[in-house]
């Protein structure tokens, strides 16, 4: 666990002002716009290729927008090489020097400011103790471990007390368990220092767990900004929906809106499940509207017998298990609606099984959710 | 309708026998036995080095014998003496091998990796052609290049001397010096580039601060290369050698043209135990820097 007493450094707000970035004709950025707060953890999430990295090179100063700007505490940096810029980057390979031993590799920002061999030593200690290096000094890169060479680059990369850090998917080249451990351990040195983090994934777990607001991005634009449960539980189209987390999603159609207590009772039709279903919206829907809703898996139930007492606003459908997926805490169920549409249901064990999942291949259930689980996703025009 | 699982009684804990517990026993260790001991490959080894070491063999021997026929007639330094005292115009030759092998080496190492590159970090047009056409040197027989190197220097009026005999050197250690160094780019991290000016290098300092130390020991290794194959050339500085120009290996060649000096004999012992001084060196040095990449 990185501890310590390290001290806080000052992080800068970093706005992303309409940022479009091309090669030849395709539009690697296209008009982001990006407002990062100071000391915030900030994480762009994405799949691969849309984008995250070439921003992330726009704003540490290895590549230029065509249009567009990128403030840093207000001032435009868009005119200063990489090497001015209050910004430091921890690279997907890590990058680090192949020749220095770790101690010189953390030093090398130091040395090139040639600063006083005493003052430069104190410093180095401090930001090896900060990632918990010690002993390993003399080391060269190649005889480090991945998580070590990780630490040695985030070590390097604050050593200049930069006001933003730029983490590139650092930690992808890591095994799960150490992915979790050092994702923890970066969370921890977030809060420790207050440096703002501008943090790449394409993971949406690792996002999710240590991000303050996450932007998601596809295709270069972004399509979402807000807090992990934001995005998780409102998200606000169908791709963001599908990215993060898993769900069931269908296109659909207004049928009804009636107002309830403060908000609207909507019923919708949805031609793949051949019925109407019941979803609660904040908005009032035009009847005839083409929407997309969703409902997340683990907010469905799933029961062998006809649950007896329906409330109105449950909605009810029945299928056989097409594929049971058991995986210790919980079970995924891949349910065939008797219209023939698949719905995936999670069923969680909380209690103790003597007996295996009692819920089992071909079996026939009742797939049910209540109406305000459901989410409608994105008004789409017709 | 589905079948349950089969419920599980707890497993009992067997308690082990006392002896065992706590004392670890390594496996047993299989000890490969050469039966015979003077196998194939064996006798194959010692007939290789036989046949490699031999005549190196023979002629240190022979560099401390009194007379100077292949009879041995007892032990004398006097070769030793005469190489060291009365052997100018040797040491003078040995002077300009010296000269021409660690300015050429030097060029050919600056030329070849700015080369190396060029041709993996830029893109251009004629970039494969130039890519193949600089091994040419490397696989052309060295009397043709010789021949070549006379005609075209004469064809340029440039006389034959030290001049000429370095050109020749450097032109035909650039391809060795351009395969070794674009060895080591291939496997070159371009991030690392980017990381220094991150952590605020300029572009020059990058260069001289990371690049280049990072590819230190290909470079060093190259100009080691290029040193020894400039050193020990004999066909093509037969031809571009001019007068006063005589390289060691040329004065030696002259030397035994008479038969074979004895002199020569203790040369070659002198020359043996000073490679293998550098030689050793280097490698520990090469040892070190080459655990950082
Ligand atoms: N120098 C370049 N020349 C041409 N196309 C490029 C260049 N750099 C990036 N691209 C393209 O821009 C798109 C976005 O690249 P980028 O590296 O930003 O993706 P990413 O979101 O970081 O993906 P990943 O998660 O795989 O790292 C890609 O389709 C890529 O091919
Ligand atoms: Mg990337």
């Amino acid at each position: 666990m990185l501890g310590g007493d390290g001290k806080r450094l000052k992080g800068f707000d970093v706005k992303v002002e309409n940022v479009s970035r091309a090669f030849g004709d395709f539009k690697a950025l296209d008009d982001v716009s990006i407002e990062i707060k100071r000391g915030e953890f900030f994480s762009l999430l994405g799949p691969s290729g849309c984008g995250k990295t070439t921003l992330l090179r726009i704003i540490a100063g290895f590549d230029n927008p065509d249009s567009g700007s990128v403030l840093l505490d207000g001032k435009n940096i868009l005119h200063l090489p990489p090497e001015k810029r209050p910004v430091n980057t921890v690279f997907q390979s890590y990058a680090l020097f192949p020749h220095l031993s770790t101690y010189e590799n953390i030093a090398f920002p130091l040395r090139l400011k040639k600063i006083g061999e005493k003052e430069l030593d104190a410093k180095v200690q401090e930001y090896l103790h900060l990632v918990q290096l010690e002993g390993h000094e003399t080391k060269k890169p190649s005889m480090l471990s991945g998580g070590q060479r990780q630490r040695v680059a985030i070590a390097r990369a604050l050593i200049n007390e930069p006001n933003v850090l730029l983490l590139d998917e650092p930690l992808s080249a890591l095994d799960a368990k150490l992915r979790q451990n050092l994702l923890v351990e970066l969370d921890h040195l977030h809060d420790q220092i207050g440096v703002t983090f501008i943090y790449v994934t394409h993971d949406q777990s690792e996002a999710l767990s240590v991000s303050d607001r996450i932007a998601v991005m596809n295709h270069g634009k972004v399509l979402q900004i807000g807090e992990p449960f934001e995005i998780y539980e409102n998200p606000a189209t169908d791709f963001v929906a599908r990215f993060i987390g898993e769900t069931n999603l269908f296109p659909a159609v207004v049928r009804k809106c009636v107002p309830l207590h403060d908000y609207f009772l909507t019923t919708l039709y949805i031609e793949e499940l051949e019925s109407e279903i019941l979803v609660t919206d904040y908005d009032n829907l035009p009847v005839g509207q083409h929407v997309s809703f969703t409902v997340r898996p683990e907010k469905m139930k799933i029961t062998t017998d006809k649950p007896t007492h329906v409330s109105k606003d449950i909605n009810l459908f029945r299928g056989i298990i097409e594929e049971p997926i058991y995986s210790g805490f919980q079970s995924k169920y891949y349910v065939l609606l008797d219209n023939g549409t698949i719905m995936k249901v999670i069923q969680q064990h909380a209690n103790y099984m003597d007996e295996g999942p009692e819920i089992e291949w071909k079996e026939q259930v009742y797939v049910s959710w209540s109406a305000e689980d459901g989410y409608i996703v994105e008004v789409v025009d017709s | 309708m589905s079948k349950k699982r089969p419920k599980l009684k707890p497993t009992t804990l067997v308690e082990l026998p006392k002896e065992t517990v706590g004392v670890y026993r390594p496996p047993r260790q299989q000890v490969f036995r050469d039966h015979r001991r003077f196998g194939f490959s064996n006798i194959v080894l010692v007939l290789v080095i036989l046949f490699l070491f031999m005549p190196l063999f023979v002629v240190i021997t022979y560099s401390f014998n009194a007379s100077k026929g292949m009879r041995w007639t007892g032990f004398s330094l006097q070769w030793y003496y005469k190489l060291f005292f009365e052997s100018r115009q040797l040491w003078r030759a040995f002077l300009n091998s010296f000269i021409i092998a660690i300015t050429s080496s030097v060029v050919a190492t600056i030329l070849g990796s700015l080369a190396a590159i060029g041709i993996k970090w830029y893109r251009f047009k004629s970039r494969s052609y130039i890519q193949v056409i600089s091994f040419l040197p490397m696989v052309l027989p060295e009397v043709i290049i010789g021949i070549s190197m006379l005609i075209f220097f004469s064809a340029v009026k440039i006389p034959l001397g030290m001049f000429s005999i370095f050109v020749a050197h450097t032109t035909f250690n650039l391809p060795f010096v351009l395969l070794l160094v674009s060895a080591r780019l291939d496997e070159f991290d371009f991030s690392i580039i980017e990381a220094a000016r991150d952590l605020g290098a300029t572009e020059r300092q990058s260069l001289t601060k990371v690049v280049i130390p990072s590819i230190a020991p290909a470079l060093l290794s190259s100009m080691l290369m290029a040193i020894t194959m400039s050193l020990e050339d004999f066909v093509i500085t037969f031809f571009v050698a001019g007068p006063g120009s005589t390289t060691l290996p040329l004065y030696v060649y002259s030397m035994i043209r008479y038969g074979v000096s004895p002199v020569v004999n203790a040369l070659s012992l002198v020359l043996v135990l000073g490679i293998m001084v550098i030689a050793l060196t280097f490698r520990r040095f090469l040892k070190t820097i080459a655990a950082s990449s």
